[in-house]
C-alpha cells in the first residue's frame, strides 16, 4: 500500500513541476490532488481499514498529501508570477489616448458668479431675494423716488410693455425686489437681489439690452455709510482679491442720499463697479419704514462687468451669444 | 457739459500750476464725472498770425476751386499761399500758419510748390487748428479784431483745457460756468466769485413800456422776466472772445443776437429766449396748449400738441414750446432790431414733459428740467440786455415781470445726525463750514437745532440726508471708514433657489452647457414652432430693440433653438444646451393701474392692485440636444441623442425634486407628434420632451431628429423629507419573464400590471429586451424581476409563483401572453 502512495506522490510532484501554465496546473490538480486522484482514493480508503492499520497508513497518506499541496501552492505562485510578468504586460494599453466619453458640461459663468456672490452674502446673514422681470412701474420707478417726469427716468432706457395702461416694464434694475422685500418684511432686512435686468441699449462690446445685476439692501438700526463702505470692501476683496482697493465717488441716484459710485483698482486702473448710497428716506416712506428708527444702505453692480474685469472678457458678445466654447471653459465652478 | 478752464478761472482762483490730473480729481471728488479733458493747443506751435486778405487769384483748370491768395501778415510784403476754401473775400481777416508752424496731427507747414505756384504758408480752418470740428471753410475773424501779424494762438485763446463734465439730474445749477466754477473752487479749496449778481438789474427797472408777460398758469412757472430792447444792430459781429467761449462749450456761433442768449445761458445757467418784438401780437402768456393742435418749431418740424403742453404765446398764437424750442414765426432773424428777451423759472416737470412728449432735448430743456436758480430770471436777462447794449448798440425799453421767485424753504437740522449717518465724527464747526461752502446760510438755535437756508440754486436740499451728502462731498468720501455689519442668522437659499442650482448642476454634470438667451421672440418664430393657446398669448414690447423681435417669450425653447442653430453655424456638431429662465404669458386681464402716491406705504388694497397687475412668470428649464450625445471617436462609433434621452432628462429633473410622475403620449408643438411625451405630476402637465418636429428642425437649420425637453421648474411641489427605502440584505431571487403584447399597449402599463401582480417582495423590474419583429402588431417585452424578502432566503417555488402571478396580471390588464 505504501509503495502505491509513494508512486502516486512521485507522479503528482512530477506533474506539478511539469505544469506549463495556470490552466495546465488546474488539470494537474484534478488528476493528482482531487478526490478522483490516486492520493484522493487512498485517503478515502482509510475509512475502510482496520483501526490498527489506519493510524500507520494515515500518517503516510497525510504526509504525501501535505507534500503535494505544498508543491502545488509553490508552483501556482511561480506560474502566477510568470503570468503577471508576461501576460499583463502584453495587455498594456496606451493610457494617453484621448478621453472619448461625454465631456463635462458647464454652467454659464453668470450663474457661477451669482452662486458665489449669494454664498458670500448668505455667510454675512443676508437672504437672497428674487422677483419678476416683467414688473410694475410703481415698484420699478415710483416707489424708488423716480417720478414719471423726472429726468432720472430717462437715465434708464426702459422697455415698456403693452398695454401701456397696465404700467408694466421690463425691470431696469433689481431694485423693485428691494421694494417688494421692504413692503413684505419688517426690518432688520439684509438681502441681496441678483437677477436679469433690461435697458434699451444696443448690443456692442460693452453693452447688452439684457444684463444681470446684483443689488444689496440693508435696513437696520444705526446703519451708516461706513457700514456701506465696509460691506463693499468685503465684497470687492472676495471678487477681486484680498489687496483690492475701492473708492466711493459722490454721485446721484433718486433712491439713495448720499449717493456714490463705487470703483475698484484693478490691473493698474480704477474700474467703475456700481452705484450705492444710503437709502433715501422717501423710499423708506413709500415702503412704510420709519426713517427715524431705521436707516439703510443699498448697492448694485452689473454682473457682466464684474465677470469681464475678473476674467479678462473683452467682448460682451461672448457672454450673451451662448457659444458653447465660452461657457464650457468655465465648467461648473469658478475656474 | 463742456467748459473751458479759462472761463472757470474768471470766477474761481485756480492756481496757474494746476495739472490736468488735479482738475480731473477735483471734479470727481465732489461728484462730477469727467468724461474727457482736451488739452487744446498742446500740439500746435506757431508762427500762427492774423492776416489780411489783399488779393485773390482764382486758378482755373482744377477739379475743385483753388485760390492763390495774397496775404498781409504784417511782414511788410505780401505773402502768397494756395487755399482751397472759398468762404472769404478781399479785406477779410484770416488766420495764417507760416512756414515753421506745426499744426495738430504733426502737420508741419513749409513753403511748397503746388498747383504751379509757391505756397508760403496756409490759411487755417478751425478743425486744422484743433479748436472745433468746423471745416466747411477757413476761419474769418471779426473786422478790426486785431492788427495784422498778431499772434493768433493768443488771440484765439487756443491754449486751454476743455473739460467735459457729466452733470447729474439733481445738479441743474452746474450746467453753467458759474456752477462748475463754484464746485471746482470748493473742491480745490480756493475762493470763488459769483458772477450772478443783481448789479446791473437796477439799471433796467420794471416799467409799463415794452412787451408785457404774464404767467397765466401759476403751476407752470414761478417768475418770468421779459425785457424789451430796440435799435439792435443785427449785423454787428460777435466779439471773438464770446465766439471762442461758445465754441469751446461745443456750441456754434450763429449771430450776435443768438450768441448773447447762449453765452449768458452758458455763463449763468438760465436759458433765455429772444423773440422778434415786431412779430408779437399784444403781450406774452405762459399757458397750456389747450385746444391748440399744431405748432411748428424753429427746426421746421410741425408738431402735434398735447393739451397739457406748456407754451409761450402772444395774444393770438403760440410762439414757443416753452423752455424747449422756439417757433418759426417769432424767431430772431438777421433783420431783427427789436427784441423781447424772456427768462422764466419754469416748473421743471412741465419742461420735462414738453421735452419727453416731443422727443426734443435742447440745451434749454436740459437745464430747465433740472431746475434753474429762480433768482436768475432777473439777473440773466439783465446781463443779456447789458451785452445787447454794449455789443449790438441796442436801447433799453422796458421790463415786464410776472410772479416772484420761490426760494428753497429753511430746514431745521440736528448737526449730530451727520456723524450718526456717515459713521465717523464730524465736528459742528466743520459741518457749518462745509455747508456754507455750498451756499447754505446757518442759524444755530442750539447745539442740536440749526436752521439752514439753502442757497437759491439748491432746490434739492430738503431732507436731512441731503445736507449730509453735501458735508460728505465737501469732506471727501475717502474719509468714510470701513465697518462690516452682519445680518440675521438663519439665512439660507429658498427651496426654489436650491432647486435651480441642483437642476443646473445635474444638467452640467451630464454634459449640458448653460446659456442665457434674450427673451425677445419674433412672430415668425411663434409661427414656426406652432405655438397655440396660452403660448400664442405673447406680451409685446412697446419699444423693442428691433421690430423683428417685439414679443416676450412664452416658452423657453425659442431662444435655445436659435442658439443651437448659431452654434451649428459656427461649426459645432454635437450640442447639449440648457437654459433656466422666466416665461411671460398675457393670459390674464390686467387691471389698469392708477397712479399711486409714494409718500406712504400703499394700503393693503392698493398693494393688491399693484401685485395683481404683475402677471406670474413661471420658470422653465429647457434643453436641446443635437448630433451625438456620446461622441464618436477612436474607441466607439458614438451614439446620437434621441427622444429617449430628452424624456430621460425631463424625468430626472422631476425625480430630483422628489415628485412622483406619470407619462403619456402627447402631440404638443414644436415636438414630433408621434415622439413627444407629456409628463405629469399630480395630474398636471409639468414637462414635455421628445424629438422635435422635422418641419421645425429644417426651418431653424437644426439637424434632423434634434430633441428637446422643457420642464416647468416652478410648477413642481416641495415635498417633506424623503422616507428612506428599506435596504434588505437577504439573498435576491431573479426571475425573467418574456411577454407578447399588442404594440399599442404602452410599456408603462405592462410594467404597472407586472408590479401589481408580482406582490410585495418585488424589489425591481427591468425591461431588458424589446422585440418588434413578431408581426401581427405584436411586440415581445422581456423583463427581469428581482425578488427579495426582508427575513429569509426565498425558495424557488415561491418566486416561480410570484412570476406567474405577475404574468397573470399582465394578461388580465394588458392582454399579454407569456412568450414560449
Amino acid at each position: 500500500m505504501s509503495s502505491a502512495v509513494e508512486s502516486a506522490l512521485a507522479a503528482a510532484l512530477a506533474a506539478i513541476a511539469g505544469a506549463k501554465d495556470l490552466d495546465d496546473l488546474k488539470s494537474v490538480k484534478i488528476s493528482h490532488v482531487g478526490d478522483k486522484s490516486d492520493l484522493g482514493k487512498a485517503s478515502q480508503s482509510l475509512g475502510k481499514m482496520p483501526p490498527e492499520e489506519r493510524a500507520e497508513f494515515g500518517k503516510v497518506v497525510g504526509a504525501a498529501k501535505g507534500k503535494v499541496s505544498a508543491a502545488f501552492e509553490n508552483r501556482q505562485k511561480e506560474l502566477e508570477a510568470d503570468r503577471d510578468a508576461r501576460v499583463l504586460v502584453e495587455e498594456r494599453v496606451d493610457v494617453t489616448l484621448p478621453y472619448q466619453r461625454r465631456a463635462q458640461g458647464g454652467l454659464h459663468p453668470l450663474t457661477i458668479l451669482t452662486n458665489e456672490i449669494s454664498d458670500l452674502f448668505l455667510g454675512l446673514g443676508y437672504r437672497v431675494a428674487e422677483g419678476p422681470e416683467l414688473e410694475s412701474e410703481w415698484l420699478n420707478f415710483d416707489a424708488l423716488n423716480i417720478p414719471a417726469d423726472h429726468p432720472a427716468r430717462t437715465m434708464q432706457d426702459t422697455f415698456f410693455v403693452e398695454p401701456l395702461a397696465a404700467r408694466l416694464v421690463m425691470r431696469t434694475h433689481t431694485s423693485p425686489v428691494q421694494i417688494r422685500t421692504m413692503l413684505e418684511n419688517e426690518p432688520p432686512i439684509y438681502v441681496i437681489c441678483p437677477g436679469r435686468t433690461y435697458r434699451a441699449d444696443e448690443l456692442d462690446a460693452t453693452h447688452t439690452p439684457v444684463f444681470s445685476q446684483v443689488e444689496g439692501l440693508v435696513i437696520d438700526r444705526g446703519i451708516t455709510m461706513a457700514d456701506l463702505k465696509g460691506t463693499l470692501d468685503y465684497f470687492a476683496r472676495s471678487m477681486f482679491g484680498p489687496d483690492v482697493k475701492t473708492r466711493l465717488r459722490p454721485s446721484f441716484f433718486p433712491f439713495t442720499e448720499p449717493s456714490a459710485e463705487v470703483d475698484f483698482f484693478f490691473n493698474g486702473r480704477w474700474v467703475e463697479w456700481g452705484g450705492c448710497g444710503m437709502v433715501n428716506p422717501k423710499v423708506l416712506a413709500a415702503c412704510g419704514i420709519d426713517a427715524n428708527e431705521f436707516s439703510g444702505f443699498a448697492f448694485g453692480m452689473g454682473l457682466e462687468r464684474t465677470l469681464m474685469v475678473r476674467h479678462g472678457i473683452t467682448d460682451m458678445h461672448d457672454i450673451v451669444e451662448g457659444d458653447i466654447r465660452f461657457s464650457q471653459a468655465f465648467g461648473t465652478g469658478a475656474r | 457739459m463742456k467748459i473751458p478752464l479759462s472761463w472757470l478761472k474768471e470766477f474761481a482762483e485756480i492756481p496757474a500750476s494746476v495739472s490736468v490730473a488735479e482738475i480731473d480729481e477735483a471734479f470727481v471728488r465732489v461728484g462730477f464725472e469727467v468724461e474727457s479733458i482736451e488739452v487744446q493747443g498742446s500740439d500746435l506751435t506757431g508762427p500762427l498770425v492774423v492776416a489780411l486778405v489783399k488779393e485773390i487769384e482764382q486758378l482755373e483748370g482744377h477739379k475743385k476751386p483753388i485760390r492763390y491768395v495774397g496775404l498781409d501778415c504784417g511782414e511788410g510784403s505780401i505773402r502768397y499761399v494756395i487755399c482751397g476754401a472759398t468762404n472769404f473775400a478781399v479785406g477779410d481777416l484770416v488766420v495764417a500758419a507760416l512756414p515753421g508752424a506745426v499744426l495738430p496731427g504733426d502737420f508741419a507747414i513749409s513753403a511748397r510748390e503746388t498747383y504751379g505756384k509757391t505756397s508760403n504758408g496756409m490759411i487755417c480752418s478751425a478743425r486744422e487748428l484743433g479748436i472745433s470740428d468746423e471745416h466747411s471753410g477757413i476761419i474769418v475773424l471779426p473786422e478790426n479784431c486785431a492788427p495784422v501779424g498778431t499772434d493768433a494762438i493768443a488771440l484765439l485763446e487756443i491754449n486751454d483745457l476743455i473739460i467735459d463734465v457729466a452733470v447729474n439730474p439733481d445738479r441743474g445749477y452746474a450746467l453753467s460756468a458759474r456752477g462748475l466754477a463754484r464746485e471746482l473752487a470748493a473742491s480745490l479749496n480756493v475762493s470763488f466769485k459769483d458772477p450772478a449778481t443783481l448789479g446791473s438789474s437796477g439799471t433796467f427797472p420794471a416799467t409799463n413800456s415794452g412787451v408785457q408777460i404774464s404767467i397765466d398758469d401759476p403751476s407752470a412757472a414761478s417768475v418770468a422776466y421779459l425785457r424789451t430792447i430796440e435799435g439792435f444792430k443785427p449785423t454787428a459781429p460777435t466779439p471773438l472772445w464770446m465766439r471762442r467761449r461758445i465754441e469751446k462749450c461745443g456750441m456754434r456761433s450763429i449771430s450776435l443776437g443768438v450768441d448773447i442768449t447762449n453765452y449768458v445761458m452758458l455763463e449763468l445757467g438760465q436759458p433765455l429766449h429772444a423773440f422778434d418784438k415786431e412779430k408779437i401780437s399784444g403781450s406774452l402768456h405762459i399757458r397750456r396748449a389747450g385746444t391748440e393742435k399744431k405748432f411748428t418749431t424753429l427746426d421746421g418740424q410741425e408738431r402735434t400738441l398735447d393739451a397739457d403742453d406748456l407754451m409761450v404765446a402772444d395774444d393770438k398764437n403760440s410762439l414757443a414750446l416753452a423752455g424747449t424750442m422756439g417757433g418759426m414765426t417769432s424767431e430772431v432773424t438777421e433783420s431783427t432790431t427789436s427784441i423781447a428777451l424772456e427768462g422764466v423759472r419754469f416748473n421743471p416737470t412741465d419742461i420735462a414733459k414738453n421735452s419727453r412728449r416731443h422727443k426734443l432735448s435742447s440745451e434749454a430743456s436740459r437745464r430747465l428740467e433740472r431746475s434753474v436758480d429762480p433768482l436768475l430770471a432777473e439777473i440773466s436777462t439783465a446781463r443779456a440786455v447789458e451785452l445787447f447794449i454794449e455789443l449790438g448798440g441796442a436801447k433799453y425799453i422796458g421790463t415786464s415781470i410776472s410772479g416772484a421767485p420761490v426760494l428753497p424753504a429753511p430746514v431745521n437740522f440736528d448737526p449730530s445726525f451727520v456723524s450718526s449717518y456717515l459713521g465717523f465724527d464730524v465736528s459742528p464747526a466743520s459741518i457749518k463750514a462745509k455747508l456754507e461752502i455750498v451756499g447754505c446760510e446757518i442759524k444755530e438755535n442750539s447745539a442740536t437745532d440749526w436752521t439752514i437756508t439753502p442757497p437759491s440754486w439748491r432746490s434739492d436740499l430738503i431732507l436731512a440726508p441731503d445736507f449730509v451728502e453735501e458735508v460728505a462731498r465737501m469732506i471727501g468720501f475717502d474719509a468714510i471708514p470701513s465697518t462690516l455689519p452682519i445680518g440675521k442668522g438663519g439665512a439660507s437659499l429658498t427651496p426654489f433657489q436650491s432647486r435651480k442650482r441642483t437642476t443646473a448642476l445635474l444638467l452640467a454634470n451630464n454634459g449640458f452647457i448653460e446659456v442665457y438667451n434674450y427673451p425677445f421672440v419674433s412672430p415668425e418664430m411663434v409661427e414656426i414652432l406652432g405655438f397655440t393657446g396660452d403660448r400664442a398669448k405673447s406680451f409685446r414690447l412697446a419699444n423693442p430693440m428691433s421690430e423683428e423681435f417685439p414679443l416676450l417669450r412664452t416658452h423657453i425653447l425659442p431662444g435655445l433653438l436659435t442658439t443651437a442653430a448659431r452654434n451649428i453655424g459656427r461649426g459645432a456638431k454635437d450640442l447639449a444646451l440648457f437654459e433656466i429662465g422666466s416665461i411671460f404669458r398675457d393670459t390674464v386681464e390686467l387691471p389698469t393701474q392708477e397712479a399711486l402716491p409714494t409718500h406712504q406705504k400703499p394700503t393693503p388694497e392698493q398693494l393688491k392692485q399693484i401685485y395683481d397687475g404683475v402677471p406670474s412668470q413661471p420658470v422653465q428649464v429647457g434643453g436641446v440636444l443635437t448630433g451625438n450625445i456620446d461622441p464618436a471617436g477612436w474607441a466607439t462609433k458614438g451614439r446620437a441623442a434621441d427622444w429617449n434621452d430628452a424624456i430621460g432628462y425631463a424625468i430626472r429633473i422631476i425625480e430630483e425634486t422628489g415628485n412622483k410622475w406619470s407619462i403619456a403620449t402627447s402631440d404638443f408643438a414644436p415636438w414630433h407628434p408621434g415622439r413627444c411625451a407629456e409628463i405629469q405630476v399630480n395630474g398636471k402637465a409639468v414637462a414635455h420632451a421628445g424629438e422635435l418636429h422635422p418641419r421645425v428642425c429644417s426651418a431653424l437649420g437644426l439637424p434632423a431628429r434634434s430633441v428637446a425637453f422643457v420642464v416647468i421648474l416652478s410648477a413642481l411641489d416641495y415635498l417633506p423629507p424623503l422616507a428612506s427605502p428599506a435596504v434588505l440584505t437577504m439573498p435576491a431571487a431573479v426571475q425573467d419573464l418574456a411577454l407578447v403584447v399588442n404594440e399599442n399597449v404602452p410599456a408603462i402599463q405592462v410594467e404597472a400590471a407586472l408590479r401589481s401582480g408580482a406582490g410585495q417582495l418585488l424589489e425591481s423590474i427591468t425591461l431588458f429586451d424589446r422585440y418588434d419583429k413578431l408581426g401581427d402588431g405584436q411586440v415581445s417585452l422581456a423583463y427581469s424581476m428581482v425578488f427579495r424578502a426582508p427575513d429569509r432566503t426565498l425558495t424557488a417555488d415561491e418566486v416561480t409563483g410570484y412570476r406567474e402571478a405577475a404574468a397573470a396580471a399582465a394578461a388580465a390588464q394588458c392582454g399579454a401572453t407569456v412568450r414560449s
